[in-house]
């Protein structure tokens, strides 16, 4: 089932209207906002072939100076919840909504919002695939929709 | 040789689980004074001394509250592993007092969550418009995660892999409310059942109301010294036999598996230090900050085996009664917790091992695990506490 393209698919909130915290880039991390910011999903990559998220000025496992490359933008949810109650702005005014641990094709993992369907359709394996939201002129926020053609709903796999 | 094995001797807490007339160090300074009533030991005579900071006090950090505590200590430590500081303070002061560096030392925590902030700090989200957040916290902080929703995290995963479901997860928050019916202090006394958990709203999923801890103030401090001192002491002495931390991530983001913590990797060495095994143990004093930690707790230090902690609560150990009851005050989940709450665990552990503890009084108890979990389920501190010489 291809996941329907209606309102709940469009960014929640365009860069003119973003009140979500915003990442403050640093010397690590601003080509990943940037890149971000022109749709591209980076991630790093060490001359060892260690991958990792979130950026960092070494490498996690060796040590090493991480290069970047381009994920995918495609991935499985790992885990996942639906938050009920959140007082703080905006987010109250979207309650329900999903935040997820996303699991990349690359090996990597971060965490997203699952939009594009209802938060009860949701679950732990279903493929999603990133879509990025501009926040400001030079950062872009990696959001997560169910991948189209994928399997869309719980009741498919689950 | 005179006889240098650790030894907790001096336990006291500050007024809970609501104090609107004391702030933080007011609750340092509580705490402080009736666990030096409670061992007979002069404030003089500390010379090492711990302090986590962390309950939002503007001076709690360890050498300023040595400052307004008047502590001329020759040793200090300021170890901030979020609610498991305190048991990462006694493993650290443990050696230290095995190895010379002072004698006695005191730990204190102290906060006024509640009555500074009040309940709407609730499920610690981050939000206030468009603010900005370095570090780590850039990679999150746009998601509207809150703290309910990483341990939520956990809990659905755990589900997933094992089975586990929310009336397992309940009956956790079920019998730590059976033993707060037995302090008169404990914020919620009212038994519950199951079905009253699963009815309470979610707040994250599958996380509900009741499986999430309460808020509160308060505060403790802990006097440790050598055995050789403690020996003309007011109160029997509790022997620190063994005592571990371990650290796996501290965003939740970075939990490398959301149903292992690193229980399962300083479990087995403070285990081993005691020289006992989960079996012996009498009482748990866990980290209760959500009912979802008490069973990861469970699961790693071995009390069952991995994915089986649904099945394990089930039984009915935990209860008063029980064959390994947990949280006898009443936990975080029914009593207390004013932010960091691993203080707590270690001195109800002392209580029942003194055997004053009461109603809740566990038979025969001869060893109890004090263990934190500080951060989201990042920093895991566990410490066996012992009634004989070891
Ligand atoms: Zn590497």
């Amino acid at each position: 089932m291809t996941p329907a393209r209606d309102e709940s698919d469009v960014p929640p909130q365009p860069v003119e209207q973003w009140e979500r915290p915003l990442p403050r880039p640093d010397n690590v991390s601003k080509p990943f906002w940037e890149a971000a910011s022109r749709g591209e999903l980076l991630i790093q990559r060490c001359p060892s072939g260690h991958r990792q998220f979130y950026p960092r000025a070494v490498c996690r496992v060796c040590g090493d100076d991480p290069g970047w490359e381009q994920a995918s933008g495609r991935g499985t949810v790992h885990t996942y919840t639906v938050i009920r109650q959140n007082h703080a702005r905006p987010f109250r005014d979207e309650l329900p909504y999903v935040v997820a641990m996303v699991d990349l094709v690359e090996g990597v993992r971060m965490m997203g919002n699952i939009t594009g369907c209802a938060p009860d359709e949701v679950y732990i394996g279903m493929p999603v695939e990133v879509r990025m939201v501009q926040a400001e002129p030079d950062v872009g926020v990696p959001f997560w929709r169910p991948v189209a053609g994928g399997p869309g709903t719980k009741g498919a796999t689950a | 040789m005179p006889d240098r094995a650790p030894v907790i001797v001096g336990t006291g807490l500050s007024d809970y689980p609501q104090a609107p007339d004391l702030d933080g160090v007011q609750h340092h300074s509580q705490a402080m004074q009736r666990a030096l009533a409670d061992c007979g030991l002069a404030k003089g005579e500390i010379d090492g001394y711990l302090d986590a900071g962390g309950g939002g006090v503007m001076i709690d950090d360890a050498v300023t509250m040595a400052e307004y505590l008047g502590i001329d200590h020759r040793y200090i430590d300021g170890t901030m592993t979020g609610g498991s500081s305190f048991e990462f303070h006694v493993q650290h002061a443990a050696a230290a007092i095995r190895q010379g560096l002072c004698d006695t030392v005191l730990i204190t925590y102290g906060s006024d969550q509640l009555s500074r902030m009040g309940r709407s700090l609730g499920t610690g989200g981050l939000g206030r418009g468009a603010k900005r957040f370095a570090g780590p916290q850039q990679y999150e902080a746009p998601f509207g995660n809150s703290l309910v929703g990483s341990y939520a995290m956990a809990a659905q995963r755990h589900m997933y892999e094992f089975g586990t479901t929310s009336e397992q997860l309940a009956e956790i928050a079920v019998g730590v409310r059976e033993f707060a019916g037995l302090n008169p202090k404990a914020m919620y006394r009212e038994p519950i059942t199951v079905d009253d958990v699963l009815g309470s709203r979610l707040i994250a999923d599958p996380l509900h109301k009741l499986d999430c801890c309460v808020i509160s103030d308060g505060g403790g401090a802990i006097v440790m010294t050598t055995a050789e001192r403690a020996r003309d002491l007011r109160q029997p002495p509790v022997y620190v036999l063994g005592a571990a931390g371990a650290q796996t991530h501290w965003n939740i983001s970075q939990m490398p598996d959301f149903t292992d913590t690193a229980a399962s990797r300083c479990g087995p060495i403070a285990f081993g230090q005691a020289g006992v095994a989960p079996a012996n143990i009498d009482t748990i004093q866990f980290y209760d900050s959500f009912t979802i930690t008490v069973m990861l707790l469970l699961e790693g230090l071995g009390f069952c085996a991995r994915g089986e902690g649904g099945a394990f609560v089930k039984d009915g150990h935990l209860r008063r009664g029980g064959d390994l009851p947990l949280n006898t005050d009443g936990g975080g989940l029914s009593s207390s917790h004013p932010g960091m709450r691993g203080i707590f665990l270690l001195i109800e552990a002392a209580r029942q091992l003194r055997g004053q503890a009461g109603e809740a009084q566990v038979p025969d108890c001869d060893l109890a695990v004090a263990c934190g979990s500080g951060g989201w389920l990042s920093c895991i501190g566990a410490v066996i506490l012992g009634r004989e010489h070891p």
